[in-house]
């Protein structure tokens, strides 16, 4: 049906799929995926850049290059984001190929990508591909956590990177990891103090941290970073409350959330809002590489899948790297230098530069990479999830926001037969809208692990199908006529399905 | 190895929509069942299922099967309600008639053939389908507007539709609300057959003993079917289906291709592939899928499409189903088919009682698997 | 439940409509910084129960953001930037089909154009 390479182009102007071929296209523009295209083109590969987003940057320099041009703005979010400037200006003087408002929808394993544009899908035939699909907040599930005004950290975030704006009235943040300090010390910055911070992750999660810190300290940038974020925000009067569980989001008689309850040392607390802005970390997203059939694998300390990766950050699928948070998290820094190692690989494999060739260029990098990766075990058991913010216990609390599935429908699924993800979700219609199980995912396996008392590797995961996002089913026809006109062959029209 | 023998009156190797049908059957007639499954990721071919409940294409030249999909339609109404009763979960089963639209002149004089077929070879009065052409359809269905190439329709008031997923989960509610034992992540291994009659099956860790074995285990089945002298002569077919984000209703009937489901979404499908146990799905065949419902009714070019996949349709040579009872080991049943949402009422309340009298009755003849080794001498 | 900073605007001031007010937005900033910064919340209410829901990750992952943008249904607000003229409405339940009575966006020339075999004049944001 459809040519593959070599087999020659479409060329009908305004029908055709068009079909492209690079010897390397890497899927997001952020730190990793920058760094690799630059890489690349170093090397002589031919290079494709995608990315969903109208600008290079990903979500930790969300917006950079339009951010540079506001001084005073730029200034205000500090020394870790400007650093992404550097890497969108190399990025731009590269040469690679760079498309924006491009969404990779389906990706098979002989390297074909599908890719929607401005209301067209194409196809793209890559040598070497490298998924930079970069980070997700982990979902939150607490009661409430679906009201109007009940958003992630990082949704603020991207708000004050992209558009300048700042929450307008009294602003709770609450949840575990250093994107909290972060976000705070930046609003406060440009003037819009939350009202308070309150902190989740488990008091004894110091005990399990302290063994990490000598190695966490051999790298001290990182950790006076944080010590400088709580500096500011104890500098502002910002209070922070330590210990809270049993979070609530409580609705107003509008229908927006009105205040956030939570548990702390034996009382139960209730601080008015107007929005609450929810964080437990970030975790990898991977949806494009499960699609594809990646092989992943279960990390206890960092509560995520994670695929598996050699040491040139190829995935278990022959010319697929992934690099970057999306492999595990390890933060923007390693992200940039994992990018580097992935181009050389692709590099070596494409038979541009000789092993001992990639084996010598990555000695820089992997250095770089081992010492950014020094402070991340301290990190990952400093903020270490609470598991009553990542696993609900109230029968009523939405797991799925799209199709609104309860708790209690999940823990029915599971006494109704269903061992895993797949058959809950056929059960319950759990992560069968369109966010494709990216809301819902990790909080299905974890729920089902604990109710089955079965560590999450051996619940699994959710299979995850094509299209990554929805496309209008025009846009698909389109290709199907482009391709091969009116071929009916493989459609079954002589009876009717299944039934 | 002596492992504790798990003993009841029957055990039904699949837990599908086909196994799950004839467990609750059987256990509602009062049998101990034990049902065993696979894990999360089997190829439960109900989880890409069209959903219809269909007879109006369905068994031309094999009356039979046209009897069967039709006793099995006109007993769903009775079953989705004991069902809900049972399980508190309704398959969503609706009965409004359906329709198979066809594309230009050749398509709708094709489609009438087959109808002409379907008519003689059934008794007088009992084919229900007849022929509509574009100006009726247009008046049929208000709601939507037609593509220029429709020419018109077959249309049966027997056929309906129901949730594939509702009905796997409402089934395993009902089995378990009628006291069946069901073991998920139990793929059955090896069947023996104890001196006194009993079959031992071993499914995973554990042992299992009933004097009755149902083999429903659709694509599955050929290993398990040799152990018992019965055979499973099935391959699996891939078919892929599309869904599209919910809608606010406007197909109420059933077609053939394109299906609206209550909740909103619109289902479309479904290709035919030979491809081994290969689930993979591409855009280039739901891509022509997509073209031809786009064609039937344009208005559905704006949707977006959520997801699409594909499963294994269990596929006898003739496509009609297989249901057998071992001569040398009796008490040993084979039950497949590719229509198991349609022939669900039919397992349950028809097949099932036969299975507990022993034996299947006369009509049942027609569906032997002895029906390849005629052909193959032919 | 936002407000901007005023020396870090994403564009020009450009006129659109949101929620059936005029006003004045930077134009490049997404439809759902636009419609948070605007009061539009909820942005949408949901197609299973009707509950309502306002924008959540803001990164195109979680779908909360959906709205009617220039008569287009569903669309991801936050993968839409804004332009001059733009319409912006809530996204109420379920989407109809462009034929059904009561469907606000006329699409019936682009439509007719797949079913003779040349496809549909697409969305602006096939993503949405």
């Amino acid at each position: 049906m459809v040519s593959g390479p070599g087999e020659g182009h479409y060329a009908k102007p305004g029908l055709a799929t068009e079909e492209e071929s690079f010897d390397f296209v890497v899927v997001g523009s952020g730190p990793a995926g920058m760094a690799a295209a630059s890489e690349a083109m170093r090397r002589g590969l031919s290079t494709l850049l995608l990315d969903e987003q109208p600008a290079a940057g990903g979500q930790i320099y969300r917006g950079i290059e339009a951010a540079a041009d506001k001084p005073a703005h730029f200034a205000r979010l500090g020394a870790d984001y400007q650093h992404g400037r550097a890497l969108a200006t190399r990025l731009r003087d590269s040469g690679a190929v760079l498309r924006y408002g491009a969404f990779v929808w389906e990706i098979t394993k002989d390297r074909r990508l599908t890719v929607s544009r401005e209301g067209r899908s194409t196809l793209v035939h890559a040598g070497q591909i490298l998924l930079a699909t970069g980070a997700l907040e982990r979902p939150v599930p607490i009661p409430g956590w679906t009201l109007p005004g009940v958003m992630t950290a990082g949704a603020a975030q991207i708000l004050l990177k992209t558009a300048g704006q700042v929450p307008a009235g009294r602003a709770v943040l609450a949840g575990s990891g250093p994107l909290l300090y972060l976000l705070a010390a930046q609003l406060i910055e440009a003037g819009a103090p939350p009202v308070i911070l309150v902190e989740t992750q488990p008091a004894d999660n110091w005990m399990r941290a302290l063994p990490h810190l000598p190695r966490a300290l051999r790298n001290p940038a990182l950790l006076k970073k944080g010590l400088g974020l709580l500096k500011t925000i104890r500098g502002a009067g910002v209070s922070r409350f330590a210990g809270a569980t049993d979070l609530e989001a409580l609705a107003g008689e509008d229908g927006r959330v009105r205040a956030l309850s939570f548990m702390r040392r034996g009382r139960r607390v209730e601080v008015e809002c107007d929005l609450l802005l929810l964080h437990e970390g970030v975790i990898p997203n991977m949806n494009l590489a499960l699609a594809l059939g990646c092989a992943s694998r279960w990390s206890d300390t960092r509560l995520a899948f994670e695929p598996e990766t050699d040491e040139w950050f190829q995935s278990s699928v022959e010319g697929v790297a992934i690099a970057g948070d999306g492999a595990g998290i390890e933060g923007a820094q390693a992200a940039e230098q994992q990018g580097r190692i992935a181009a050389l690989g692709a590099a070596m494999r494409l038979g541009r530069i000789t092993r001992a060739e990639a084996e010598a260029e990555a000695v820089p990098p992997r250095e770089a990479l081992a010492g950014w990766r020094g402070a991340r075990p301290f990190l990952e058991a400093l903020y270490r999830p609470a598991d009553g913010q990542r696993i609900p216990s109230r029968a009523d609390v939405i797991v799925c926001r799209c199709e609104e599935v309860t708790v209690a429908d999940i823990r029915d699924a599971v006494a109704t037969g269903a061992l895993g993800p797949n058959q809950a979700k056929a059960f319950t219609r759990c992560g069968m809208g369109p966010c494709q199980g990216r809301m819902c995912g990790p909080t299905v396996t974890a729920l089902i692990g604990q109710i089955r008392g079965v560590p999450p590797e051996e619940v699994g995961y959710y299979r995850l199908r094509p299209p990554l996002k929805p496309i209008p089913l025009a846009e698909i026809a389109a290709m199907a006529v482009a391709s091969g006109g009116e071929r009916q062959d493989a459609i079954r029209d002589r009876l009717p399905g299944g039934g | 190895m002596n492992a504790s023998l798990h003993s009841s009156d029957a055990i039904v190797i699949g837990g599908g929509v086909v196994g799950g049908a004839i467990a609750y059957g059987l256990a509602k007639r009062g049998l101990s069942v034990t049902l065993l499954d696979e894990g999360d990721v089997a190829f439960r071919a109900a989880r890409a299922n069209f959903g219809l409940v269909w007879v109006h294409s369905k068994g031309p030249g094999f009356p039979a099967y046209q009897e069967w999909s039709q006793r099995s339609a006109d007993l769903w109404g009775d079953f989705a309600a004991e069902l809900t009763a049972d399980s508190g979960v309704s398959p969503h089963h609706e009965r409004r008639g359906g329709f198979h639209f066809t594309l230009g002149d050749e398509e709708f004089e094709a489609r009438a053939q087959l109808l002409r077929r379907m008519h003689n070879q059934q008794p007088p009065g009992r084919y229900a389908a007849r022929m509509v052409e574009r100006s009726e359809l247009e008046r049929m269905l208000p709601n939507i507007r037609f593509g220029p190439r429709v020419s018109g329709a077959s249309f049966s008031e027997s056929d309906g539709q129901a949730s594939p997923l509702h009905l796997l989960h409402g089934l395993m509610g009902a089995c378990q609300a009628r006291g069946v034992r069901l073991y998920g992540e139990h793929r059955a291994s090896a069947i023996t057959r104890e001196p006194g009659g009993a079959f031992i099956v071993t499914a995973g860790p554990r042992r299992f003993a009933a004097p009755k074995l149902v083999l429903a285990a659709g694509n599955g089945n050929p290993p398990l079917a040799k152990m018992v002298g019965l055979e499973a002569p099935v391959r699996p077919q891939r078919g892929q289906v599309a869904v599209t984000e919910r809608t606010e209703r406007f197909f109420h009937h059933t077609g053939s291709g394109v299906r609206q489901l209550p909740e909103g979404t619109v289902i479309l499908g479904s290709s035919e592939e030979e491809a081994g146990f290969d689930t993979s799905a591409r855009s280039d065949v739901v891509g022509q899928i997509v073209h031809r419902n786009i064609q039937v009714m344009p208005d559905l070019a704006r949707l977006r499409l959520v997801r699409f996949w594909a499963g294994l349709r269990v596929m006898t040579p003739d496509s009609f189903p297989v249901y057998n009872q071992s001569e040398t080991h009796p008490g040993a049943f084979i039950a497949t088919c590719h229509s198991g949402v349609t022939l669900a009422a039919a397992h349950a309340n028809a097949l099932a009682p036969q299975i507990i009298a022993g034996a299947l009755s006369p009509e049942m003849a027609p569906f032997t698997a002895r029906r390849f080794h005629v052909s193959k001498a032919a | 439940m936002f407000r901007r900073l005023p020396d870090a605007a994403a564009g020009p001031l450009v006129p659109v409509t949101i929620d059936g007010q005029g006003v004045m937005v930077p134009e490049g900033e997404s439809a759902a910084a636009a419609a948070l910064a605007a009061g539009m919340v909820p942005t949408r209410t949901t197609p299973v129960s009707g509950a309502p829901r306002a924008p959540w990750c803001m990164m195109g992952v979680c779908f909360e953001c959906l709205m009617e943008i220039d008569g287009e249904p569903n669309m991801q607000g936050c993968m839409v930037p804004v332009r001059a003229g733009m319409v912006i409405r809530r996204q109420e339940g379920a989407r109809r089909l462009p034929a059904m009575p009561g469907t606000s966006h006329e699409a019936a020339g682009a439509s007719l154009g797949a079913a003779s075999g040349a496809p549909a004049a697409a969305p602006a944001n096939p993503q949405g």
